[in-house]
């Protein structure tokens, strides 16, 4: 069978099974639209929340951003997991107690001010929106690889179907299809990590191959990988490079916003307890896990061994004991047939600049000794291997080591799968804000559930539309957008709710000001280094580490944007009058666990 | 004790495991992951040392066990101050 065939089957019968639980999940009030009528067990909500959380970004880029960082990138290993345990015990819980629908809607009753709740909606549509463009634009390069239909074929189809079930069975159908593609993702990137740890290690855990033996020898994986890397003259891979200030600001900057992300705190309205809330927060981490400590193995892992597809002596002995690798077989040999599969999607290239047959993969402004020698002998004019994606980490991992093909189906079935639920979720989030908070907190308030059921049905297909026509178009600052969504997430809704919660002094001048005060400082912040709106020219400074702030990187600010949002609301709290008695009450009553039931019956 | 005085004492023990569990957290992924990374850095783990261990794995299963672990102590303390659901 050809592998495009597996690969139809694979994600057909993956389609298939979402499309099935859509049809069977269907929701009928708004209860079960924006909370799945609060019936979700902590357990299948975890892995629900999982799926929500792990994106396209975190199933096909991350690893490859370790691969070639090291030990530097283990921020987004900290970041993206250390963030549910602020989730768990400064947010989930009581927003849960809290009992309504939407991260806006806290905001505003605590509040008590529909301007407060108006700029949690705009900061939650900017967040999710230039997140979901991401996710859209991943589901269109899988599909366009492992398909061959076309990029916008591909998005069109991948919009379909999560217009199938998110619009039908709003979080209701989204948590069954979410656990369905939490499933299909988890096996998708174990078992060819499970394959590669075996080969190199002998380990059957990726986790502990990571820190095993290589084998057929006594050194260690990792001292052989540092070896290997800085003899062609890259940067030792477990070593700390970078300034360690920068370091911890960017790891809490992603755990903040984390917290802070509207479509992971929506997902723990959905169970049935306070108490559930905290546990849930739990069994999400240990799904989310089962990916994230193997995604550094992979990463490891895989860069040895495109390093040794290059070189081939680099694994028995010293990287330049045998010539690298040559055009002919890149051109010819099956075991070589993934570099060619992936030279046609731009991923990957190279190029025999010097003429003498071979393709020599190195860092051409790192330096070692063992390199120059090899520059001096082998006559090399430069890096040869001219293209490589850090995502090809991933994606190519099943194909770079031999691998069977229906590992490589199903990889590509779990690639859609990631991106698809974090894609549901967000356009949950987005269209909750527009009905729930928009159309009837504001614009119709006497609108009937039915009505606002359908608002929230057209909000979402409506978003579906604009999602797709930007991942077909995706503007240029696709990629700085991980920067702009955690940033403000970090600095504007992380704050605002944990002040709402744990003080009940802060109040609505308080709020309004620290949270616009927390995003200016932060937008103004990432605009002046990475250019307004992100137009190319337009930045005040260079984007590098000589010339941020304190050596603060952009992506790293939310920190402080936060901080500074803090610190506002409390100065503008105090100088003003105190919270009305019932808000002090609310706040209170939203500190104890019993009664949520109760809270949530007058909806 | 009013009801004023038995939630604020409830609340108090809350913030009590919330500061613990905020300490550990910050000090297995700051700590021995990124800061005190020098300091350890003589403890071999696998061909490394310790805190690239707990920036890649450790700092990971100890936030796990947190959560559960604040999840318990906190289902312990609703109970006995009778606020559970």
């Amino acid at each position: 069978m050809s592998q495009f065939t597996l690969n139809l089957i694979f994600i057909g019968l993956s389609f298939a099974l979402y499309i099935g639980i859509a049809i069977y999940a269907r929701a009928g009030s708004t209860s079960e639209f924006y909370a799945a009528n609060r019936g979700v067990s902590p357990v299948m909500n975890g892995m629900a929340t999982a799926a929500d959380w792990m994106s396209a970004a975190s199933f096909i880029s991350m690893a490859g951003l370790i691969a070639f960082t090291g030990y530097d990138n283990s921020t987004y290993l900290m970041g993206w997991t250390g963030g549910y345990v602020l989730l768990a015990m400064l947010l989930a819980p009581y927003l849960r107690k809290f009992g309504k629908f939407t991260v806006p809607e806290f905001i505003g009753d605590r509040f008590y001010s529909r301007t407060a709740r108006i700029i949690g909606v705009v900061c939650l549509l900017i967040i999710s929106i230039t997140y979901v463009i991401g996710q859209m634009t991943g589901v269109g390069v899988t599909f366009s690889r492992y398909l061959e239909v076309s990029n916008s074929t591909g998005l069109w189809i991948g919009a379909a179907i999560v217009f199938c079930y998110a619009v039908l069975g709003g979080m209701k159908g989204i948590t069954y299809t979410q656990v369905a593609q939490y499933v299909v993702l988890i096996i998708a990137y174990t078992i060819p990590a499970i394959f590669i740890a075996l080969q190199l290690t002998g380990h059957f855990l990726p986790q502990t191959g990571l820190f095993g033996t290589l084998n057929g020898t006594d050194t260690k994986f990792l001292t052989k990988l540092d070896q290997v890397v800085t003899d062609l003259g890259f940067r030792e891979y477990t070593a700390h490079h970078t300034s360690t200030l920068d370091m911890v600001l960017f790891t809490l900057a992603l755990m903040i916003g984390t917290a802070g992300l509207p479509h992971v705190i929506i997902r723990f309205f959905t169970v049935p307890k306070v108490a559930d809330a905290r546990k849930s927060a739990g069994w999400a981490l240990v799904f989310i896990a089962l990916l994230y400590t193997v995604a550094p193995a992979v990463g490891a892992m895989s860069r040895f061994n495109l390093t040794t597809t290059m070189w081939p002596g680099a694994e028995a002995g010293e990287t330049f004991s045998q010539p690298a690798v040559t055009l002919e077989s890149i051109e010819n040999d099956e075991d070589k047939q993934w570099m060619r599969n992936w030279q046609v999607t731009g991923l990957l290239n190279w190029e025999d600049k010097n003429g003498d047959g071979m393709i020599q993969y190195y860092n051409e402004a790192g330096e070692s000794e063992a390199l120059s020698a090899a520059i001096e002998e082998q006559g090399l004019a430069g890096n040869e291997l001219t293209t490589v994606n850090n995502d090809i980490m991933v994606l190519a991992n099943p194909e770079i080591a031999n691998l069977p093909g229906w590992v490589i189906a199903i990889v590509a079935a779990g690639g859609l799968a990631a991106a698809l639920s974090t894609a549901a979720g967000l356009l949950l989030a987005i269209s909750g804000a527009v009905s729930h908070d928009l159309v009837k907190g504001w614009l119709a308030p006497d609108i009937s559930e039915k009505g606002e059921l359908n608002a929230a049905r057209i909000s979402m297909a409506v978003s579906i539309l604009v999602a797709t026509i930007l991942g077909l178009n995706p503007p240029g600052f696709a990629a700085q957008t991980v920067a702009l969504a955690f940033g403000l997430a970090a600095s504007s809704i992380f704050p605002v709710l944990m002040m709402g919660i744990f003080s009940t002094r802060i109040n609505k001048q308080g709020a309004i000001w620290g949270m616009l005060a927390g995003i200016i400082s932060t937008l103004m912040y990432i605009f002046a280094y990475k250019g307004f709106l992100f137009i190319a020219g337009t930045n005040l400074f260079e984007d590098n580490a000589a010339s941020w702030m304190f050596g603060i990187s952009p992506a790293s600010f939310g920190v402080i944007g936060a901080l500074i949002n803090f610190g506002v609301a409390y100065f503008v709290s105090n100088a003003t009058e105190e919270p009305p008695a019932e808000i002090v009450e609310l706040v209170e009553s939203i500190r104890v666990p019993r009664g949520a039931g109760a809270a949530t019956a007058h909806h | 004790m009013s009801d004023k005085q038995a939630t604020n004492a409830y609340w108090r023990a809350n913030l009590k495991i919330i500061y613990i569990c905020i300490a550990i957290w910050a000090l297995v992924s700051y700590g021995f992951a990124i800061i005190f990374r020098p300091l350890i850095s003589g403890i071999a783990v696998g061909g490394t040392d310790l805190g690239f261990w707990f920036a890649q794995q450790g700092a990971i299963l100890v936030f796990i066990v947190l959560i559960f672990t604040y999840a318990w102590r906190m289902n312990k303390l609703d109970r006995e101050h009778g606020v559970e659901e």
